[in-house]
């Protein structure tokens, strides 16, 4: 009897020979994800560490910014694309304005927080010392709000590479791509390849956060 | 004619709005699946992390079981299940229903937690027995953090529908999917505010369930509540 007859639907989860062969597409899968992932987070830390300390000193800023980006974090991603793609087109544009603001908010609610939780005997202190507002901001108030901030940090980070795949729908997808691949052809290799490298992407990230997280506030013993 | 010219002309087309691809019927299965995954998954998850919470056992376990359900990008979760189980609304609802789970257990687990010991004692003092202390002291000082939960998967297994339309589903997504696929932008535009519309309409609506829900005496302190609510984003 023939190993695989011409119907034979079996198809291994693995399938070693493709994997052998496919290194480089599942690399650049790999790092199409971390590039659009990467983005996502500069991109909302660019936009919500200004907005955050803004909000914080200005206080009427407060709930306009969290209310925008609460509807905008609602709205789903696939929905998301699809507003954008008669504006944007298919493409990494389209891509990160959500994975952006996403981030956006959910980085903004942990500066707020971290900010929020620094002891007005400490600003008092600072103030005491001779510290100017914008000294005091660097060098007081977003260090002892770090722990709130990279506990935020994780949560989009571990989000983020979740959604990056179903980018996958307007073209890009990184490892999203692999995933699409193994549906179309219902091959299962490609599937479970960029299924278990997302996962171990995500966890790996989270893994690395706490770890520069104790390097850098080593004071706080939040992990 | 500009885009949203379009989006208005298809919304008022009569065509869109019977038939099996009529918008009615696809609200109705959109909101089918989403409603029976995220009832299901409250089925399973809220036992267990309301028990584990109330004893204080296992957190670390449920927390830590969360944290890697969580890893799971959810489009991966929807081809795998299609792929296990083929066509059909079972494979999607389970796929759904695994989604839903995790912060229900970890909003529900963290919700029994943080209630505070003194509060329990007292209870114990007054000669509550445990599940009389669990249903009338613990449960609703836990409400705001445990309904947070369910909004937040209930928001997300929406948000997830929207793309079983990927492995032939129904729902809103159908509009999306199809659009893109037929280079149909206005129809495609039109499928993308309906799935926003009803992630917005879940959120709001669940939100109003939980303002009925939380106990008189402890409204004024669901704002730090809602501030501790751990929310995701999966999709």
């Amino acid at each position: 009897m023939p190993d695989r007859l011409f119907l034979d639907i079996v198809d291994p989860w693995i399938n070693w020979s493709w994997l052998s062969t496919h290194v480089p597409t599942i690399l650049a899968a790999l790092q199409e994800h971390l590039t659009l992932t990467l983005v996502a987070l500069v991109g909302g830390l660019a936009i919500s560490l200004p907005l955050g300390v803004a909000a914080h000193r200005w206080t009427t800023l407060r709930l306009p910014s969290l209310t925008t980006f609460g509807i905008f974090y609602t709205i789903p991603s696939i929905s998301l694309f699809a507003l954008l793609i008669p504006y944007t087109g298919l493409g990494a544009v389209t891509a990160e304005i959500p994975l952006i603001g996403y981030n956006v908010l959910i980085l903004l609610r942990n500066i707020l927080v971290g900010l929020d939780s620094v002891p007005p005997d400490v600003l008092d202190a600072a103030d005491g010392m001779g510290y100017r507002p914008l000294a005091r901001l660097i060098r007081i108030e977003l260090p002892l709000a770090l722990p709130a901030i990279f506990a935020g940090l994780r949560v989009a980070t571990v989000s983020t590479i979740g959604i990056v795949t179903i980018t996958a729908v307007i073209g890009l997808g990184g490892l999203g791509q692999l995933i699409l691949k193994g549906l179309i052809e219902s091959f299962h290799t490609p599937l479970v390849v960029a299924t278990v490298l997302s996962i171990a992407l995500a966890l790996v990230a989270d893994r690395g956060l706490a770890g520069v997280q104790r390097l850098a506030v080593p004071w706080s013993r939040e992990s | 004619m500009s885009i949203l010219a379009q989006v208005i002309q298809w919304f008022t087309d009569p065509a869109h709005w019977q038939g099996t691809d009529g918008i009615p019927i696809r609200l109705v299965e959109h909101v089918q699946l989403s409603a029976e995954s995220v009832a299901l998954g409250a089925l399973i998850a809220l036992p267990i992390g309301i028990g584990l919470g109330h004893f204080g056992v296992f957190g670390n376990l449920a927390i830590g079981v969360s944290n890697i359900g969580r890893a799971v990008p959810s489009f991966a979760i929807l081809v795998i299940a299609f792929q296990v189980f083929g066509l059909g609304n079972t494979p999607i609802i389970l796929a759904l229903t695994a989604l839903a789970i995790p912060p229900m257990v970890t909003n529900s687990y963290v919700a029994l937690r943080e209630v505070d010991p003194d509060v329990k004692d007292a209870a114990r003092g007054m000669g509550y027995r445990r599940p009389a202390q669990l249903v009338r002291v613990e449960l609703p000082l836990a409400v705001p953090l445990i309904m947070a939960g369910i909004r937040t998967s209930a928001v997300q297994v929406v948000a997830t529908a929207a793309l079983a339309a990927l492995i032939a589903g129904g729902g809103f997504g159908r509009y999306i999917i199809d659009g893109l696929a037929q280079q149909d932008y206005a129809k495609e535009f039109a499928g993308a505010l309906l799935v926003a519309l009803l992630a917005l309409a879940t959120e709001v609506s669940l939100w109003g369930v939980e303002q009925l829900l939380v106990p008189r005496g402890i409204r004024l302190l669901r704002a730090p509540a809602a501030a501790r609510a751990r929310t995701f984003k999966t999709a």
